[in-house]
C-alpha cells in the first residue's frame, strides 16, 4: 500500500468539489471555453454525464484539456479524458488547482501513476500546486468511455465494452462480443479476468486468436 | 466519522483486506494460469475496497500493518487458509454473495459507505459470477471435484452465521439479508448437485467472534507474514 495520491477526500461526491465556494464564479456560457461544437471528446464533456457542475473558467478548461490528454498508463492508446476518469479541474487560486479523478476499479493500481502524470504535466505548464484527489461517486462505468475511446480500443486489439441497456444486470451476457482482429461475432469467453482488472479474456472461434475484452462495469 | 461508523469501516475493511491477502496467496499456485489471474484480480478489487474503508477509519497502512490480531474485526470465514481450490471457491461463493447483498443495501443509503458500496457492488457482481460458475463446474463435475466441494461446504458452513451479526454503525435488516443469502447460496449449491449442509450456523460449535476481535489460530500466522515487511522496515519506500 503506497499512499502516493492523496486519498483524504475519498468519499466526497463530485457535486461538492473542494473550494467550490471559494473560486470566482464564471458567468460565461459554456461556449466561451470551447472552440468547437461540443462533441463526446471535447474537453468540456470530458467529465462525462455529470450535470449541474460549475462552468469551467477558460484556464480550467485549458488545464482540463492538458490533464485529459494524459495517456492511460496501462492502455496508452487511450487518454484519461477518453477513458472518462477525469472528473474535473478546479482552480483554487493563482497557481493552485485540484484535479478530480475517479478509478475504473476501486483497486486500480494505475491511479497513482495517473495522478503523478497529471501533476507532472500541469507542473510543466506552470501550475506549481497540483493536488489530485480521488472521487468515487458517481461510480465510473464503461459507458463513460467516449466513442473515440471505443474506436481506439478496437483498433488496438481490445474489444470495447458493450453499452449498458436498461434493465440488464451488471454482468450482461446477451450481446455478442466482436473479435477485434477479424470482426467475427463468434467469440467465446476464456476467463472473466485478464491482464488488468478491467478486462476479460476471450477467443475468436473464427480466427482462433485470443483477445482482451474491456468488460462492462 | 462517528465512532460507530469507524467500527463499521474497520469491520468491512478488515474483511476485504484479509480475504484479499488469502486470495493473493494463490499467486504462483493456482491450478491454471487463468485462475491465477482471476484470483489476483479479485484480490486486487478487495484490496481497493480495503484501502478506501480503512482510510475512513484512520491511516490505512498503520491499520493494516501495525495492529495486533485482537484489534482486527474481520469475519473468521475470511481468515481461514485457502485450502484446496474447492475450499477457496466455496468461500468465494459464501463471501461474495454476502458482500453483494451488503453493498447493494449500503449503496441505496446516504451513509458514509454509500459511494464505495455503489462502486464496489459492480465489481463484486463479477466475483459472484466467478464463484457460481466454478461451483457449478466442480460440484457437478467429477467424483473427486464433487467430493472436495462437499467437504469444503461442510467445513465452512459453520462460519457463515457470523456474517449476519449486526455491525454497529450499519443500519440494515440483517435477518432479511440472511434470508436472501441463504436463498441465493442454496440455489447455487442445489444446481451444482451439492447438498446444502445441515450443520448449525449459530450457537455452540460454530464460529462467530471475529467482529469482537477473537480469531482462529491460522490468522496469527497470516498476519505475521502480511505485516512482516512493514514492521521490519518502518517507513520504507521505493
Amino acid at each position: 500500500m503506497v499512499t502516493g495520491a492523496r486519498r483524504t477526500d475519498e468519499l466526497r461526491t463530485a457535486d461538492a468539489p473542494p473550494g467550490a465556494g471559494d473560486r470566482p464564479v464564471s458567468t460565461g456560457p459554456p461556449d466561451t471555453v470551447s472552440t468547437g461544437p461540443p462533441g463526446p471528446d471535447s474537453p468540456v464533456d470530458a467529465g462525462g454525464p455529470r450535470a449541474g457542475k460549475p462552468v469551467d473558467t477558460p484556464l480550467e478548461a485549458r488545464l482540463r484539456e492538458l490533464a485529459g490528454a494524459v495517456p492511460d498508463p496501462e492502455l496508452p492508446v487511450l487518454t484519461l479524458a477518453e477513458l472518462g476518469v477525469l472528473r474535473g479541474v478546479r482552480g483554487l487560486g493563482p497557481g493552485s488547482v485540484v484535479v478530480e479523478l475517479t478509478p475504473t476499479y476501486t483497486g486500480c493500481p494505475a491511479l497513482e501513476t495517473m495522478a503523478a502524470d497529471i501533476e507532472r504535466v500541469l507542473h510543466d505548464h506552470g501550475i506549481p500546486d497540483v493536488s489530485v484527489v480521488t472521487v468515487l461517486s458517481p461510480a465510473w462505468s464503461t459507458d463513460d468511455i467516449s466513442a473515440e475511446g471505443r474506436r481506439k480500443l478496437a483498433e488496438f486489439g481490445i474489444a470495447p465494452p458493450r453499452p449498458h441497456t436498461a434493465g440488464s444486470g451488471p454482468v450482461p451476457l446477451a450481446l455478442s462480443v466482436r473479435c477485434p482482429h477479424c470482426g467475427s461475432t463468434e467469440t467465446e469467453l476464456l476467463s472473466r479476468f485478464s491482464s488488468t482488472a478491467c478486462k476479460a479474456l476471450r477467443r475468436c472461434v473464427s480466427c482462433r486468436e485470443p483477445f482482451d475484452h474491456f468488460k462492462e462495469l | 466519522m462517528t465512532t460507530t461508523a469507524n467500527a463499521a469501516a474497520l469491520a468491512l475493511g478488515d474483511d476485504a483486506l484479509v480475504l484479499s491477502h488469502r486470495l493473493g496467496e494463490w499467486a504462483g499456485h493456482a491450478p491454471v494460469l487463468e485462475e491465477e489471474v482471476a484470483l489476483a484480480n479479485i484480490a486486487l478489487d478487495l484490496l481497493g475496497q480495503a484501502r478506501v474503508l480503512l482510510s475512513l477509519a484512520g491511516d490505512e497502512d498503520e491499520l493494516a500493518y501495525l495492529r495486533e490480531e485482537r484489534s482486527f474485526r474481520n469475519l473468521q470465514l475470511v481468515e481461514q487458509p485457502g485450502g484446496d481450490f474447492a475450499r477457496t471457491i466455496v468461500r468465494q461463493l459464501f463471501f461474495s454473495v454476502y458482500q453483494r447483498l451488503l453493498y447493494g443495501e449500503l449503496a441505496t443509503g446516504s451513509g458514509p459507505f454509500a459511494a464505495l458500496a455503489a462502486k464496489a457492488v459492480k465489481e463484486v457482481a463479477y466475483h459472484v459470477d466467478h464463484a457460481e460458475h466454478w461451483t457449478l463446474r466442480l460440484g457437478d463435475g467429477t467424483e473427486e471435484s464433487h467430493r472436495r466441494m462437499s467437504r469444503a461446504c461442510e467445513e465452512l458452513w459453520r462460519f457463515t452465521g457470523e456474517m449476519f451479526q449486526p455491525v454497529d454503525g450499519l443500519d440494515l435488516d440483517w435477518r432479511a439479508l440472511e434470508r436472501e443469502w441463504l436463498e441465493s447460496v442454496t440455489g447455487v449449491l442445489e444446481r451444482a448437485t451439492l447438498t446444502v449442509p445441515e450443520g448449525p450456523r449459530s450457537g455452540a460449535w460454530t464460529a462467530g467472534a471475529g467482529r469482537q476481535g477473537v480469531h482462529t489460530e491460522p490468522f496469527g500466522r497470516m498476519l505475521a507474514e502480511m505485516q512482516h515487511l512493514h514492521r521490519s522496515h518502518p517507513g520504507a519506500s521505493w
